[in-house]
């Protein structure tokens, strides 16, 4: 029972941050219908943005994570002016492999001024913030991360549902013709979404390197696993990010809790097909029917 | 020699045969003779032997482009799989030389089918999945048969890898560079003329009126989901071709090298080359694993620099940094890929001295 139980937390945290890693895709997805390749890099970006002004120029903790945010924030609108843009209404292939050549750029770039190598923070984490029930033990980041997690939903929950920018992009998503009809101004919120985007994958990069330690390699490929996450939730649903998170999270703990631990990265993928399969839009996605 | 004379200027096609002619004049057909004859000719025998060996992965990296440009330049379905089937090829060319004692030339196709096969099994999905979900799809693919390959260590002997005979044919033991450089572009060749050939066919036909528009293609009577899986089949069938060459070239296989990075790799291939042009592919093969070399060149050339070592051990993430730079290139750029390229030098000369 004690097993089950520490699996449980084990996968619910888990799965909390591959819920926080699948945010800002969806949120591409969401406005402008972009399956973001290099969004594993953007993480990566930014808890490495975050290294530098913690460990090597000795900010401030809170400075430095809103630097960090404010930066992504230009760095991904930055790559929606210069390399998304000229894209817009190609056709799809053009789209993903742009994002896959931007993924490899990016992670050799970072490769080239970071290395491989596992860097990690100075532990700033307060130890008030770990939680102890009965036997069962969470560490301060996890708290932590659940707190920013909590916050960061309620926000963009609140943004979506009553800024006039938001309101913009809802729009945008839902229908991109009759937005632009309306005056929206489809472009500034292309923009927006990948600035947005990318803020988010910063703030989750950097819980993640609190967690694991930064590197390269490894960030990356959680920029992978988010396919199993959001394709469960539904592509263009931000909460389903969060519970496909959760539910792959989970999965991922118990299988290699109680089958084999080996099968615990590719069990996601093996879901993945069958919820294609079964159920293409997922738990929460908008169901486009089209029969051929 | 009926039309000996240069490319017209216009379009002066009069017939639907001349239109579907693989080669737009008789002068065409005397230039790819000619090509050929100094591939097989000279090229072998003036190029070193890392030449040789570049030559040669080159020519089996071509075959697989070619088999996944005719599932996504012609078909408009995208995998990101097709370096997964590469494995596949190549283990199935490995365990029918080695286990089962095959010669050459029955393993080689006999992997060809298998991976056809597995290609039908993955590319299943496509009767009800379309654009990116399929993809993402494929991509599941990808990381399922990586672990297929890695777990299923009855078969494939795991992370240990396999060794594989010497390859002979016709009594000859392939045992030399020079030799497999004949029988790889032999190949090549072949599955050249198969791929061009395939396009003028209904099947090809059908193909392509299913990435110009899935929906009008169901109207018009062409059942989709046959054609998609035959896709799938087809490019697979390549790309277990080219594995199984590779592995028997390589005399010795892991699980390592079919990453998702190697269907990154291919479909870089197929897009800087050209989408949907078969000359495209072998473009986009020579270019990419031109590229590849190149980069390693000069890595390699700073590494042993002295003063430079440092530096150059840098150098080797920026290779992968160079590896996206080009593909977002041609993609921004030049999204019709070489093919273009080469199309545009060509009519310039055509048209000179008017050439506008």
């Amino acid at each position: 029972m004690e097993f089950f139980l520490q699996l449980l937390i084990n996968g619910l945290s888990i799965g909390l941050l591959y819920g926080l890693s699948a945010l800002g895709f969806v949120m591409i997805f969401k406005s402008s219908s972009v399956l973001n390749f290099a969004h594993g890099q953007l993480l990566a970006i930014g808890a490495f943005f975050f290294l530098v002004l913690v460990s090597w120029l000795q900010v401030p903790v809170a400075l430095a994570f809103l630097i960090t945010l404010a930066g992504s924030f230009v760095l991904g609108f930055t790559v929606e002016r210069i390399f998304l843009r000229p894209l817009i209404g190609e056709s799809l292939i053009f789209v993903i492999m742009l994002t896959v050549g931007l993924a490899s750029m990016f992670k050799g770039l970072l490769l080239f001024f970071f290395g491989g190598n596992l860097q990690t923070y100075p532990d700033f984490l307060p130890a008030w913030l770990a939680l102890q029930m009965g036997n069962i033990y969470v560490a301060p980041v996890y708290v932590a991360s659940s707190l920013m997690g909590g916050i960061f939903l309620l926000l963009f929950g609140l943004f979506f549902k009553y800024s006039p920018q938001g309101i913009f992009m809802r729009s945008v998503a839902d229908n991109q013709t009759a937005a632009m009809s309306l005056g929206v101004h489809v472009k500034k919120v292309f923009a927006l979404s990948w600035a947005i985007a990318s803020l988010v994958a910063a703030m989750s990069g950097i819980v993640l390197g609190i967690i694991n330690g930064i590197n390269v390699h490894e960030i990356s490929s959680i920029g992978l696993k988010v396919f199993p996450v959001v394709i469960l939730g539904g592509l263009d649903s931000i909460g389903g990010a969060i519970i496909g998170g959760i539910i792959i999270g989970l999965l991922e703990t118990f299988t290699s809790g109680y089958i084999s631990p080996s099968l615990r990265d590719v069990i996601p993928y093996i879901v993945l097909v069958v919820i294609l399969l079964i159920k293409p839009y997922g738990l929460f996605g908008l169901v486009e029917i089209e029969r051929v | 020699m009926r039309r000996l004379h240069f490319h017209p200027c216009g379009n002066y096609k009069e017939s639907y045969a001349d239109e579907l002619a693989l080669f737009g004049t008789d002068f065409g057909r005397v230039w790819a003779i000619v090509g050929v004859v100094l591939l097989f000719g000279a090229v072998p025998f003036i190029s070193s032997p890392y030449i040789l060996y570049v030559l040669n992965i080159t020519g089996i990296a071509a075959i697989a482009a070619l088999g996944l440009n005719i599932l996504i330049g012609f078909t408009g379905q995208i995998s990101l799989g097709h370096g997964a089937f590469f494995g596949v090829g190549a283990y199935a060319g490995a365990i029918l030389a080695t286990t089962c004692g095959l010669p050459f030339w029955v393993s080689v196709p006999g992997a060809g089918i298998i991976t056809a096969l597995v290609g039908m099994v993955f590319g299943a999905p496509s009767g009800r999945l379309k654009g990116l979900y399929l993809t993402i799809a494929t991509l599941a693919g990808q990381f399922i048969i990586e672990y297929i390959l890695v777990h299923w260590e009855s078969l494939t002997k795991g992370t240990m890898g396999i060794m594989l005979p010497a390859a002979s044919l016709f009594g000859l033991e392939l045992n030399s560079d020079l030799r497999f450089f004949y029988v790889i572009f032999a190949s090549l060749l072949a599955m050249t003329l198969v791929a061009s050939n395939l396009m003028r066919t209904r099947y090809g036909r059908a193909f392509i009126a299913i990435r110009d528009n899935d929906r009008a293609a169901e109207g018009m009577g062409i059942p989709i989901f046959f054609y998609k899986l035959l896709s799938f089949a087809v490019s697979s069938f390549y790309a277990g071709l080219a594995g199984a060459l590779w592995a028997y070239y390589m005399r010795s296989i892991s699980t390592e090298p079919f990453t998702l990075g190697l269907s990154v790799e291919y479909i870089a291939m197929v897009i800087i080359g050209g989408l949907g042009s078969i000359p495209g592919s072998i473009f986009g093969a020579v270019f990419i694993t031109g590229l590849n070399e190149g980069l390693r060149f000069v890595t390699d050339a700073m590494m042993n620099f002295p003063g430079l070592s440092g530096f150059g051990l840098n150098m080797a993430s920026l290779r992968e940094f160079a590896f996206g730079l080009a593909i977002v290139l041609f993609i921004l750029l030049e999204p019709k890929g070489l093919a273009e390229l080469w199309r545009i030098v060509r009519s310039t000369f055509r048209l000179w001295p008017f050439s506008y």
